[in-house]
């Protein structure tokens, strides 16, 4: 199948987002592909706070399962939580678990005014009610696959990737 | 050969019972998972929810606050129940084996033991007799046993040497002090040799050094100047009083006179040398106190980081298990 382009994407996702986002809103990323995102959209936007980062690895739901990640990094929000409009920010948005953890993980740094939701792709199959803010697409990939978003020199691109056991 | 009895059958941790025959991947993972560990602390909110739900037994058949209490605030902060044996006061004195007071423990749905024992081996008998007895669920970490080792200090001294120096293989490594009855030089040796330093000393009086030292890949100074120079890490050991009733040594002054750490023996290191210590000082004994509040000085440090080392082992151990 054919991938969309992740600079149209990520172009139109900037456009959804700039009349809703204050100077002091502040973007979360979620590694991996939610870090890269985020600090293009942060430029894009022409935000005043840093992009923030988040590792969930210590909030994930299947920890017992499958133990802790062995690249585990450490998350950095270099502002203040507190009070503060967040975007979170990834990739692709899927079973929705990932933001389950991420928003634990959240409101152990404090307690924000307003946490929204900006993805590239929603891929649906949602265990979760969980929803996007803001979305560039909806795109099925077939099954046993999964979408990627990889950085290629300065720019964004999308890869189809086997799903990985 | 036989398999490493800290390691399950995918290489994974299983126990965490000494440095020695840990591979160096293993140890280099412990390190990388304790760096995250580290920014919990500096958050609103000083806990993350890993081991929710789990059971944490402190077993300390020997007195030890402040290492239980590390232990302690590492598994709280992983969100585990913590209970606390102080089993020295407690059943043992009324005549029951060790492994008959871990039956029950293991009865009341303990996820974990964190074990310090006067005698050497005992969490590697602990943690032979879970496996033996098919409870492969529960995890032993050793906090010291015996004469043995005491892999969490030597673990968070890695980290601390890793943090300020980054590269172990270009450098100058000394240990000093007690090196005969000390478990957290044994731990830091071989933890020091398989991550690849190249050239590792032990200063010690004669009397205070085990005779196969330089089997371990140590070479041996009896002179502290001669063995301090130009070192990057300078390791100092606790000099427990009760060796000074014995013959092993003439006085505290004495010692400190040849052995103790003072800025004037410290001046022939590298000007940018760390200087370590596991704690509890004796001030005046080991180390002056010019050195131990001075400007090398990592001592406390090491303490924060300790916290964050054994957060990454619990969380090492108990992950995986479902």
């Amino acid at each position: 199948m054919s991938l969309p382009d992740a600079e149209e994407l990520l172009a139109d996702l900037a456009a959804q987002m700039r009349p809703q986002v204050t100077p002091d809103t502040a973007l979360v990323g979620l590694r991996t592909g939610g870090v890269w995102l985020a600090q293009r959209l942060h430029a894009l936007l022409g935000l005043s706070q840093p992009a923030g980062s988040l590792d969930v690895s210590f909030y994930r739901d299947d920890y017992a399962k499958r133990g802790l990640s062995r690249d585990t990094r450490a998350s950095s929000l270099p502002f203040d939580v507190e009070g503060r409009h967040l975007i979170l920010v990834d990739d692709v948005l899927h079973t929705g678990r990932t933001i389950r953890a991420a928003l634990n993980e959240l409101f152990d740094y404090g307690r924000p005014a307003k946490v929204e939701l900006a993805v590239l792709i929603d891929r649906g199959g949602r265990q979760l009610p969980v929803a996007p803010t803001y979305c560039a697409t909806r795109l099925e990939p077939p099954a046993g696959t999964r979408v990627k978003l990889a950085q290629d020199g300065e720019r964004l691109a999308l890869r189809l990737q086997q799903e990985q056991e | 050969m036989a398999r490493n009895p800290q390691l399950n059958k995918h290489g994974e941790l299983q126990h965490l019972l000494t440095t020695e025959g840990l591979p160096r991947d293993v140890i280099t993972r412990i390190l990388d998972t304790a760096e995250p560990f580290a920014g919990v602390a500096e958050r609103e909110v000083k806990k993350v929810p890993l081991l929710r739900g789990k059971s944490v037994f402190n077993l300390f058949f020997e007195n030890s606050t402040r290492t239980r209490t590390t232990f302690e605030i590492a598994a709280k902060r992983l969100s585990a129940d913590v209970i606390n044996l102080n089993i020295s006061t407690s059943s043992t004195n009324k005549g029951e084996t060790l492994l008959d007071t871990v039956d029950n423990l293991a009865a009341m749905q303990a996820d974990m033991f964190v074990v310090r024992h006067a005698s050497s081996g005992a969490p590697y008998l602990i943690a032979q007799h879970l496996e033996a007895t098919g409870r492969d669920h529960i995890h032993v970490v050793n906090a010291g046993d015996g004469r043995h080792a005491h892999p969490t200090q030597g673990l968070l001294d890695m980290y601390t040497i890793r943090h300020y120096k980054r590269d172990f293989t270009q450098l100058s490594v000394a240990i000093v002090g007690d090196i005969l009855h000390s478990r957290v030089a044994r731990s830091q040796i071989h933890a020091l040799t398989t991550l690849g330093v190249p050239d590792l000393r032990a200063i010690a009086p004669k009397t205070l050094l085990p005779h196969d030292i330089e089997r371990l890949g140590c070479r041996v100074y009896n002179d502290m100047r001669e063995g301090l120079r130009g070192v990057d890490v300078v390791m100092m050991l606790r000099l427990q009083n009760e060796r000074m009733q014995g013959s092993l040594l003439p006085s505290a002054q004495e010692y400190f006179k040849f052995f103790g750490l003072t800025e004037d023996k410290l001046a022939v290191a590298k000007p940018d040398a760390i200087v370590l210590h596991p704690g509890p000082m004796n001030r005046g004994v080991e180390i002056d106190s010019a050195v131990a509040d001075g400007r090398q000085a990592v001592i406390l440090p090491q303490v924060t980081f300790g916290i964050a080392v054994r957060m990454a082992v619990m969380a090492m151990l108990a992950g995986g298990n479902a």
